[in-house]
């Protein structure tokens, strides 16, 4: 394999693997401030053991983010020295002012959050769950800029062979980054809630801590439901975005090969990219165009109109691009019948549920990891869309021998994280919400 | 304003940023490395990790803000440098990620705490030697080409000037978390770091002559400069002062002491690069902050973000530490 291929995977991998904490910590960051509001309100010792054992499981993830997360920046310089020299103008800002803005915020009060509960007041304390929540979400919102950039970049020049920042709010608020936010931040919240409904609903069918778990499950679930629904809005939006502004991108999504008016919008089906068509296909005829220019038989552009090197790959973002809106219509389905047993107060009876819930724990994970892989995979063959190529990407002086050599490493630690993320994750489940964090 | 006013200024941030994080973070590496000498059971162990528990992470982020401002303002210095020392980075890389996750997994994963507990040290240590032999190289100068890519191996980077300052940056950082240790744990745990402290700072004193004769043999075009032997006595006070705080049992003072070494150690390392962020053997194609910057529209932006964030964080990191000031219970 040569390093361009190898270099991606290893990105891949290490985007992928850390991609399962932040969107957790979204999440539960959320969950503790609702939690520490409701405790610092009327002093009921329940919430205080609600919080802390999801700030337990804060701990946990927020290490495994952090671990996998620094791997990320020095990955830019060690594995894509082209692409730091290219545009290390315009892109190193964001990740700077993560650091100085979110990043130190969410780590400091964290210390906080899990140790400091008998050394600060209810109010300090209050407002160090209120920081490690702005903190991780202004976190995103930095990242989601320096990503989005890559995507539809803007406020730039090109000057002497690189890219030259020329006005930094038209490059932060690019043309995707506000959408691409909100879709992130409502996928962590998905996640974060689904996670705890999961748990408790764990705890039900076990009749363990009931109190809690009802208490939990209640919260999560109403968050669940209106953030399930909310992300077909935020998803519609930013398919409208994509198809207007990275074409090909949305055609390779739907498998849409040629440019037609009234175009459908491709259920399932499989797409052979080698012979440009998609067998056994299940399509909605106009809907594509319906939804993207809101008129049935406005012309949407195919595969056909763009030059073969600048057309990424069709399977993979395809089935991606699929898997996760298949998913994300099972949680609106699951968040409607929760929404649905809640009001018919048939939610603490409902066992059938409860396992469902359950089961449902990493399917926003999938999901969130095929949305990600569908737009960085979509975006190819470019780093940057239209602007720097993978393949001129890379770190010309580093042989591929040694990117299999740490691919390989960080495989076996990465199996080894995850492996131990789980085990202790259970660990921590079994044992049950308590009042002290360690 | 002119460019090279910005290009300074982020000069002297990064090395702030770097100075901050080698204090803070020097603690929380210096007792990981040394806990097998400091302590003998669970118990003990737990007490080292519990001094740094609430503030590790914090620590780290002024290296991962250090990292990202020099990509941000001097991006073809951070290309070269990651780049060309990839094995070593990714070195770096491994022991972070355990260091990261080896306590919560010792705490937690009761069958395997000897196997963690050995992570946490080897995971801090490795980190505490590479980053001194990664900054001894660029101070002494790395092969590189005419398009800035280096052209060395990974032996390159282990000659003796780098060796000796990587052992330099160790064995200050051993004595950051030693000095941490006698201030904020009591009983065995700090009494072994009381009489291992005369030891680190005999050590510390031979790699710091050894590298004051490398530097006059192999790098005299930087005796010259009159900052970097003010940094050079400032260090050798503040080690003194850390002997003389030890003795007269001020674990406080000793503390300050080898946290004001670090701001030696880089006043020096400020003078010998400036104004370089990468020395080269062939002199020419040095990597400067003129050459490797980003452009000056990019690098006011990058201040006013400086400007606005960095005293927030530092007042909360201060209030944050007064919040667990006090010995470890």
């Amino acid at each position: 394999m040569d390093v361009v291929m190898l270099s991606r995977i290893q990105f891949g991998l290490a985007a992928g693997v850390h991609f399962i904490f932040p969107s957790l910590t979204l999440g539960l960051t959320l969950l503790v401030l609702i939690y520490e509001y409701k405790f610092y309100k009327t002093d009921d010792d329940i919430f205080k053991t609600i919080s802390s054992f999801f700030i337990k499981i804060l701990g946990l993830v927020f290490a495994l983010g952090v671990a996998t997360g620094i791997v990320l920046e020095f990955s830019f310089g060690t594995n894509w020295a082209e692409y730091s020299r290219m545009v290390g103008d315009i892109f190193g800002a964001p990740l700077a002012a993560e650091g100085i803005f979110a990043f130190f915020l969410e780590s400091v009060f964290l210390g906080v959050l899990l140790f400091a509960r008998n050394r600060v007041s209810k109010k300090v304390y209050l407002l160090s769950a209120f920081l490690v929540f702005f903190g991780s979400h202004l976190s995103g919102l930095w990242i989601i800029i320096a990503n989005s950039w890559m995507q539809t970049p803007a406020g730039f020049a090109i000057e002497g062979g690189r890219a030259v920042l020329t006005n930094f709010w038209a490059a932060a608020l690019n043309p995707s980054t506000l959408v691409r936010f909100a879709h992130v931040i409502i996928a962590g919240w998905i996640t974060g809630s689904l996670f705890a409904a999961g748990i408790a609903a764990w705890y039900l069918i076990k009749r363990l801590h009931t109190n809690e778990a009802q208490n939990i499950l209640k919260t999560a679930l109403i968050i669940f439901c209106i953030m399930s629904l909310a992300q077909f809005a935020s998803g519609h939006i930013h398919s409208v975005q994509v198809t207007r502004i990275q074409p090909e991108k949305m055609a390779t999504f739907e498998a849409l090969w040629q440019t037609q008016q009234g175009a459908p919008m491709s259920i399932i089906g499989i797409p052979v990219e080698s012979q440009k068509k998609t067998y056994y296909e299940i399509k909605i005829p106009k809907l594509l165009s319906l939804l993207a220019y809101f008129d049935p038989n406005a012309e949407v552009k195919g595969r056909d109109a763009f030059p073969d090197d600048e057309l990424p790959p069709v399977v993979l973002p395809y089935f991606s691009y699929h898997i996760m809106i298949g998913l994300g219509s099972l949680f609106a389905l699951i968040g409607i019948i929760s929404i649905v047993l809640l009001l018919t107060k048939k939610l603490f009876n409902a066992r059938w549920f409860w396992y469902v819930l359950f089961f449902a724990i990493p399917l926003p994970i999938i999901a969130n990891e095929f949305g990600w892989i569908a737009a960085e995979v979509g975006r190819q063959p470019w780093a940057v869309y239209k602007v720097l190529k993978t393949a001129d990407a890379v770190s010309i002086i580093v042989p591929a021998s040694h990117v299999a050599f740490s691919l390989v490493i960080f495989s076996l630690i990465y199996l080894m994280l995850i492996v131990m993320f789980i085990m202790i994750l259970t660990k921590i489940i079994k044992k049950g919400p308590q009042s002290e964090i360690y | 304003m002119d460019a090279n006013i910005f290009q300074n200024i982020w000069f002297i941030i990064i090395g702030f940023l770097l100075m901050v994080y080698s204090i803070l973070d020097g603690f929380d590496l210096g007792i990981a490395s040394l806990m097998p000498v400091l302590a003998k059971d669970e118990n003990e162990q737990k007490k080292v990790m519990d001094s740094i528990w609430p503030v590790w992470d914090g620590n780290e982020v002024w290296l991962i803000t250090a990292g990202a401002s020099l990509f941000a303002a001097f991006p073809f210095a951070y290309a070269t440098v990651f780049s060309g020392f990839y094995l070593a980075l990714m070195l770096v890389l491994f022991a972070l990620i355990f260091r990261a996750v080896s306590m919560e997994f010792w705490y937690y994963d009761e069958k395997r705490k000897k196997i963690w507990a050995t992570a946490f040290t080897v995971g801090s240590l490795l980190p505490a030697l590479l980053f001194g032999v990664a900054l001894g190289n660029v101070i002494c100068g790395i092969p590189i080409d005419i398009n800035m890519n280096f052209t060395g191996n990974f032996f390159t980077l282990l000659r003796p000037f780098p060796l000796v300052i990587g052992l330099l940056g160790l064995s200050a950082i051993l004595l950051q978390g030693c000095t941490w240790a006698i201030h904020k744990i009591e009983g065995e745990v700090a009494k072994r770091a009381h009489s291992i402290l005369n030891k680190l700072l005999i050590a510390n004193a031979v790699f710091f002559i050894l590298a004051i004769v490398l530097t006059i043999i192999l790098l005299p075009d930087i005796l010259s400069s009159i900052i970097g032997w003010i940094g050079a006595i400032v260090y050798s006070v503040s080690m003194s002062y850390v002997y003389l705080s030890n003795k007269h049992k001020r674990p406080v003072n000793a503390l300050r002491g080898s946290s004001f070494a670090f701001v030696a150690l880089w006043i020096m390392a400020g003078a010998a690069l400036y104004p370089n962020l990468v020395r080269t053997t062939f002199s020419a194609y040095n990597i400067t902050i003129v050459n490797a910057s980003s452009t000056v529209y990019t690098l006011k932006i990058m201040s006013i973000i400086a400007l606005i964030g960095m005293p927030i964080v530092i007042a909360y990191t201060f209030y944050v530490y007064k919040v667990f000031k006090g010995k470890v219970s």
